[in-house]
């Protein structure tokens, strides 16, 4: 008991693990949708092209957040231009289009900030977030859970058939931009806590684990949730015990857990694992 | 909703649809009546997809137009008067959803914004399930089915719709015979209570059991009527560049 309890007479990991946990859950709840419209690798690129957005904004002092979201937007709009005017395959166009931005990033804090707050962006650095980011962070973290839960079956429906969903009258293109700019909203608040480079694993990891253990959606997101809540707190406890990085910990937990369902479906029974695709009937000669 | 069927159920006229400068459908015009099996028959990439788009009004066309149900594409859409049935390559069969879901996907467009079912929709996707044969399945992963229940599955989806045209892609690909028969039957029945069944296919030799409408496609209409007056032995392999063996031709 004393174990859970010591860490808790300090607000600073007060805050560290309730802002994770938000972090963790709403992160938990995107990747659901991430990884079935096989849009994982659009996390990685939007996560790493709001890196000038950062360091601009501390330039001007305004919040982070702000800069961080106008250039996932803007990493968002570029990938669709290109892609819809060029013959250049979406994964190239968004290596591009986050590569750049990500350099225009290191430019500019080479010039003005210090090689820590460099780390802070990439890595996060959660046990140091103000009352303000914090705020900032669990009120975007809950408005996009929010909305995420409320608009889940269109969501849904739009990753499992957009071509249904427009036939149907639903404005598709309205969905996908919504479906991003909630994506750059989640990205650009998880930044102090994780940072960068690892809020890619929390936007694909629990979904993927979710993902071997159900066939399910409704457990899927509860699952991933529960796993991603599990390991920010379990970081968090970790970080400060073992006095290592917060981001590293949970991200790491995280991929401890992944490769446990995953050993746990390898071993268990074949008649209970979810189908994989039954084969359809042969095809008559 | 409400629609006349004394009217076309689709009336598209000298629609011309370009890709990237590309001509998928050229001058092409077909008028489809209410109550009518239609096959659509032409080689791949002859633009049997194109014209079920236009219908669909999922692409515009440069010239022409394209009139279903007495309305544009889009306002058809939003009726939910023409539903399609994908091709099961279309489809991503490991999604973690049950049957029961996806046919209750074909009640989101007369829902509320936050889709959620009420006693209606849950009547109508059970009746759906019972009419294509699917209720005892309806809380199996869609991976878990045959290639036949997976069609089912969306055809039940479209009647859950209530949609009054189905346009179906290629449903026979990965379907074995008696499936196919099993399907061709179920939806002469939706032909027989006045829906019209549009479908692309390659096998040729069994459509004249069902369809009482063939559409040549050629980058165009080439000829669209009757079956016995359509699926002639010169037409068919006008269409097929002359590639055609042992089919049951009507003449």
């Amino acid at each position: 008991m004393e174990f859970f309890l010591e860490p808790l007479q300090y607000a600073f990991m007060v805050k560290a693990i309730i802002v994770s946990s938000a972090v963790g859950a709403v992160c938990a709840l995107l990747s659901c949708f991430l990884i079935l419209k096989g849009w994982s690798l659009l996390g990685d690129a939007i996560s790493h092209a709001v890196l000038p957005g950062v360091v601009i904004a501390y330039i001007l002092g305004i919040p982070f957040g702000i800069g961080a979201l106008f250039f996932a937007l803007v990493a968002v709009l570029m990938i669709g231009l290109v892609k819809n005017h060029t013959k250049i395959k979406e994964d190239a166009v968004m290596g591009i289009v986050f590569t750049t931005l990500f350099a225009f990033g290191l430019i500019l804090i080479s010039r003005t900030a210090s090689a820590v707050d460099l780390m802070h962006v990439l890595f996060g650095y959660v046990l140091g977030i103000s009352d303000g980011s914090a705020l900032f962070t669990i009120i975007a973290a809950l408005s996009v859970a929010a909305l995420v839960l409320a608009f889940r079956r269109t969501l849904l429906l739009y990753c499992f058939d957009a071509t249904h969903a427009q036939t149907i009258g639903i404005p598709v293109r309205f969905v996908h931009y919504s479906l991003l700019t909630l994506l750059a909203i989640t990205i650009t608040s998880s930044l102090q806590t994780v940072g960068i480079i690892l809020v890619i694993a929390m936007l694909i990891t629990p979904g993927a684990t979710a993902f071997l253990l159900t066939k399910r959606f409704g457990a899927m997101l509860e699952i991933a949730v529960a796993t991603s809540v599990g390991s920010s707190v379990s970081g968090a406890y970790m970080s400060y015990y073992l006095d290592i990085s917060t981001g590293g910990a949970i991200v790491f937990v995280q991929g401890l857990i992944f490769l446990a369902v995953f050993a746990y479906t390898l071993a268990r029974p074949i008649r209970e694992r979810p189908a994989k695709g039954i084969a359809s009937e042969p095809k008559q000669a | 909703m409400m629609i006349d069927k004394s009217k076309l159920a689709i009336d598209i006229q000298g629609v011309d649809v370009h890709y990237h400068g590309f001509a998928a459908l050229r001058d092409t015009s077909i008028q489809i009546e209410h109550g009518t099996f239609s096959g659509v028959i032409g080689m791949n990439g002859a633009g049997k997809s194109t014209l079920f788009k236009v219908v669909m009004g999922l692409v515009r066309p440069t010239r022409g137009r394209a009139i279903v149900c007495e309305r544009t594409p889009r306002q058809a859409q939003k009726i939910g008067c023409v539903a399609y049935v994908p091709q099961s390559e279309q489809v991503d069969w490991d999604f973690p959803i049950s049957v029961y879901d996806v046919v209750m996907m074909g009640r989101y467009g007369a829902q509320n914004i936050f889709r959620s079912p009420r006693g209606d929709d849950r009547a109508r996707v059970e009746g759906a399930l019972e009419r294509v044969g699917m209720a005892e399945y309806r809380d199996r992963q869609i991976g878990e089915l045959s290639g036949g229940q997976r069609k089912r599955v969306f055809v039940a989806r479209a009647l859950a719709q209530g949609a009054e045209i189905l346009l179906l892609d290629e449903p026979f690909a990965g379907v074995d015979a008696k499936s196919e028969r099993a399907l061709t039957e179920l939806l002469v029945s939706f032909k027989a209570e006045g829906k019209t069944i549009i479908l692309s296919t390659h096998e040729l030799t069994s459509l004249t059991e069902y369809c009482d409408h063939v559409a040549l496609v050629k980058h165009t209409v080439v000829a669209y009527g009757p079956t016995e007056e359509v699926f002639t032995r010169d037409l068919v392999s006008h269409t097929y560049d002359g590639i055609v063996h042992r089919v049951a031709f009507a003449k």
